[in-house]
């Protein structure tokens, strides 16, 4: 059976993960290499690494980081953060990231999807969205790391990102980000079940009951989390074990 | 020993040179469309993410469609690689290498999403190929078309129905999903290759 897919996230910045990481195993937490080749050890299926490096001349350090992480890390993944042409995405592709994710960018000029799409495939394309339900119960899309709302409802982007080429959606809610609370189940099922693409479903999980409400109430074919793996909260081991005591297929 | 890895306008080759090198194999590995060369090395690996039809197009004017079946060092293709393998592709209706005489079919369902995206296991495992590999491995795949099950397969996966994730024949060996990508049993598998075939 293909499986759900767990995948931590790591925020880069110059070079480094940001947010403190409590690791006390690791020598060194900020090192994105060896945080996300201990998370592969762990089990996780994917691994997503968001640059939040905004100059220009720090982007050579990415592609650097990204070749490291290629060379030692044996599992998929994706990088994002200010790919806004074709060359901006070969650089990281050619140093061995396997998918490229866009978001703002994307927005501003749809294009870029379909030509990151016709340059290297749908595969290597992630739409990341960030949405947030507003008072008329509508889910809009904000763009800017979510500073700048727009009047476009996330469920009429995502659709046309997927005729664009993009492979999969990355989803995060901003309502449920950081919360705890648990994923955005409504928002989540209704692109899984529409859309002919993967959703990866980001923003709240907070307990593996969570997790198993993502998986199974709304559909998501992956969920994303960040500081409750960073934490120790919840061990990617010991969430997939009870994934699969509650009837979901995963990796093991 | 030298190995060389087939270049062409499909894919990322840079995920299987670090995974040769994590399974110790540092030295003499060749990135090269060059005939003669491929003609001489000791083994060799076609990888390939991309469109069969443009991938083909690339392979025949550098005369390589002509080369490639005719190879008799351990060959292994991999994804699109192994797609191109076979005799003939639905993907832009587009004639293949035919060292398999399997055909590639495209996904269709009207419940599953296509194209396959993630992590499946692979079972009825042949060949040394397999060595150490325990059946119903998980395995990284991302492919909207797949070859059937026929007398070549030696591992088998099942998404909307069975398909051939292995095939084998002779010194030609092709795999549909990406051992550069798939953790320590992706591993094991370029290590068996390397040392086994």
């Amino acid at each position: 059976m293909l499986t759900k897919r767990i995948i931590p996230c790591l925020d880069i910045k110059d070079g480094r993960t940001v947010k403190g990481v409590n690791f006390e195993s690791l020598r060194d937490a900020g090192d994105p290499v060896e945080l996300g080749k201990f998370y592969a050890d762990q089990g996780a299926d994917e691994l997503v690494f968001l640059d939040i490096t905004a100059t220009v001349e720090k982007r050579k350090t990415l592609r650097e980081l990204v070749s490291k992480i290629a060379r030692h890390i044996n599992i998929p993944f994706t990088v994002g953060g200010g790919i806004s042409s074709v060359q901006d995405g070969k650089a990281l592709l050619d140093n061995g990231a396997d998918k490229t994710s866009v978001n703002s960018a994307a927005f501003k000029r749809p294009e870029l999807i379909s030509e990151l799409a016709e340059a290297f495939g749908s595969q290597c394309v992630v739409l990341a969205i960030d949405t947030k339900k507003e008072a008329d119960g509508n889910w809009y899309v904000y763009l800017n790391g979510g500073r700048l709302k727009t009047d476009i409802l996330c469920e009429d982007w995502a659709r046309k990102g997927v005729e664009l080429g993009a492979g999969e959606i990355l989803l995060t809610s901003m309502n449920n980000d950081g919360t705890k609370q648990g994923f955005a189940l409504d928002i989540t099922n209704r692109l899984a079940t529409t859309l002919p693409v993967p959703i990866i479903a980001s923003g709240g999980g907070g307990t593996v009951a969570h997790f198993i409400d993502v998986f199974k109430n709304a559909h998501a074919d992956a969920a994303l989390a960040a500081s409750i793996f960073h934490f120790r909260e919840i061990e990617i081991g010991a969430l997939k074990a009870e994934l699969a005591a509650a009837g979901i297929d995963v990796r093991r | 020993m030298n190995t060389v890895i087939v270049k062409y306008n499909a894919g990322n080759v840079q995920s299987v040179l670090y995974a040769l090198e994590r399974v110790g194999f540092t030295k003499d590995i060749l990135l090269t469309d060059d005939p003669e060369t491929i003609k001489n090395a000791d083994k060799v690996i076609f990888p390939g993410v991309g469109h069969a039809a443009s991938a083909m197009a690339y392979l025949k004017q550098k005369g390589l469609d002509q080369l490639l079946p005719t190879l008799t060092q351990p060959f292994l293709g991999i994804c699109l690689g192994m797609q191109l393998m076979c005799s003939h592709s639905q993907e832009g209706d587009t004639a293949c290498l035919g060292i398999f005489e399997e055909k590639v079919l495209g996904f269709k369902s009207e419940t599953l999403k296509i194209p396959q995206i993630g992590w499946n296991q692979i079972t009825d495992l042949k060949t040394p190929l397999f060595d150490k590999v325990p059946e119903q491995s998980y395995i990284y795949l991302v492919h909207g078309y797949y070859a059937a099950v026929g007398q070549h397969t030696i591992a088998r996966t099942e998404y909307i129905q069975p398909y051939s994730s292995a095939l084998h024949k002779d010194n030609f060996y092709g795999v549909q999903f990406h051992p550069e990508k798939s953790a320590a049993v992706g591993e094991q598998i370029l290590y068996n290759f390397m040392t086994n075939i």
